[in-house]
């Protein structure tokens, strides 16, 4: 069973670092863009998309490229005793960035839908911009939010390209279940590979119902 | 001249162009901007509260200077000392009614818990009779309720000046009137400068106060 417990694990960890590291990084930039007046705007929207549009093998040569030790930042965290090719936290970048557009267009959807009078109502009523963000904006998108978050958790736990290029496939160390379905099939462990195949995708299903009943559409035919 | 407003602004969208140039001084407690939508009223009350940062012109307020575009002086909204009744309220959906009325009270990153009562708080709710409704959201509570509970989270704080935007035009008719005596007799109370904007010639008369009308952005 540990051929399957392993990996479950490992790949658990890996798509909630990749979730919480979005959930901050995503919401981040989705409120900058929601609040950002600027033709720019649709263009770095449409980059930072990306992610969701490009083969995860592209993905993960880009990262390579960044991170690798000869990579531009590669070397310089080298130097600082940092390694993240072939390390589980090389696994973590590579689901953050293919689930990064999930969180960041969701909660940007959840923000722009905030009515900004309420924004308005709380900086008359004394509070600053970090307060009226965390009182007000955060808390009104935050369904939106976590809808975007399953779904992004969903997909990291289903991420096999850019993880193979970055991380590799060292069993106990990298292997995320993708991966060990993938070196299970090639081994002819057929048992194995449906056992896995069955956790991801029950897994996953909860993920999507959870997002599905979560998202705003819904709430708003609830309460109407 | 406990309110004194001198403002310009210039505002573009698409090929439209709109200027707001308004200037009043009053000491009336009662202050009554009236004219039609689209006349600027709004604006007005957007620039004086500091959510619209006009291009000349200045904003005093009890001697206070707000806002002079000469002077470089452009005090966030925060800092100005002013409530505003939003015209449909603006009550925080995901708070209690007790929680909206507390709001300004802490001014932190956490909005007040549900179970605290400040006694401020517990005393607007008394005044508004809102006691039935304090821990239910304020999405759930009648027309009537929720303009109170919108000018007791104003008026918690104890501002030097209540801007109201059209008070009465989201209320049935009957309970229109009701509310009106209700305002004029807290603002008798408590003294209150109130500055109400409106379209309704109903309300010019039952505020009784010191009118300005404004047409396309001008004071007429």
């Amino acid at each position: 069973m540990d051929d399957v417990w392993i990996p479950l694990a490992l790949t658990l960890k890996v798509a909630a670092w990749a979730t919480a590291i979005n959930l901050v990084l995503g919401v981040a930039v989705a409120f900058g863009l929601a609040r950002w007046r600027s033709p720019a705007r649709e263009v770095v929207d449409s980059i930072l998309t990306l992610p969701l549009v490009l083969p995860p093998t592209v993905l993960g040569y880009y990262l390579l490229v960044l991170l690798g030790r000869r990579g531009v930042f590669g070397a310089w965290l080298d130097r600082l005793g940092i390694e993240l090719v072939f390390t589980w936290q090389g696994a973590v970048i590579a689901s953050t960035l293919v689930a990064f557009p999930l969180v960041q267009k969701a909660a940007r959807a959840a923000f722009e839908a905030v009515d900004p009078q309420l924004e308005d109502a709380a900086r008359v009523l004394g509070l600053r911009e970090a307060a009226v963000f965390f009182r007000v904006s955060l808390p009104l998108a935050a369904r939106g939010i976590t809808a975007g978050a399953l779904l992004a958790f969903a997909r990291a736990l289903g991420e096999f390209g850019a993880t193979l290029m970055i991380a590799g496939n060292l069993p106990g160390r990298t292997q995320t279940l993708s991966v060990a379905i993938y070196a299970a099939v090639q081994a002819g462990d057929d048992r194995t590979a449906g056992l896995m195949v069955a956790v991801v995708s029950v897994t996953c299903v909860v993920a999507l119902l959870l997002a599905g009943w979560l998202a705003p559409g819904r709430v708003r035919r609830v309460r109407a | 001249m406990s309110v004194d407003v001198a403002i310009r602004k210039d505002l573009r969208a698409d090929d439209r162009h709109f200027r707001l140039d308004v200037a009043f001084a009053t000491d009336h407690r009662r202050i009554v901007l009236f004219g039609p939508s689209g006349a600027g009223k709004s604006l007005t009350l957007r620039a004086m509260a500091g959510l619209l940062s006009p291009d000349a012109g200045h904003v005093r307020v009890d001697g206070r200077t707000l806002f002079d575009r000469d002077a470089g002086i452009d005090l966030r909204a925060r800092a100005r000392d002013v409530a505003y009744v939003f015209q449909d309220y603006a009550l925080f959906p995901h708070l209690t009614v007790a929680q909206n009325i507390a709001f300004g009270l802490h001014r932190g990153w956490l909005n007040p818990r549900r179970g605290h009562r400040d006694a401020r708080v517990r005393h607007w709710i008394d005044t508004f009779e809102l006691a039935g409704v304090a821990g239910s959201v304020a999405s759930r509570i009648s027309g009537g309720q929720r303009q109170r509970v919108a000018l007791a989270r104003a008026l918690v704080a104890e501002p030097r000046l209540v801007l109201l935007d059209e008070p009465f035009a989201a209320l049935d008719p009957a309970l229109r009137g009701r509310m009106r005596a209700e305002l004029l007799a807290l603002q008798a109370r408590l003294d209150l400068q109130l500055l109400v904007i409106t379209h309704d010639p109903a309300d010019v008369d039952a505020l009784d106060g010191h009118t300005i009308e404004l047409r396309e952005g001008r004071v007429a």
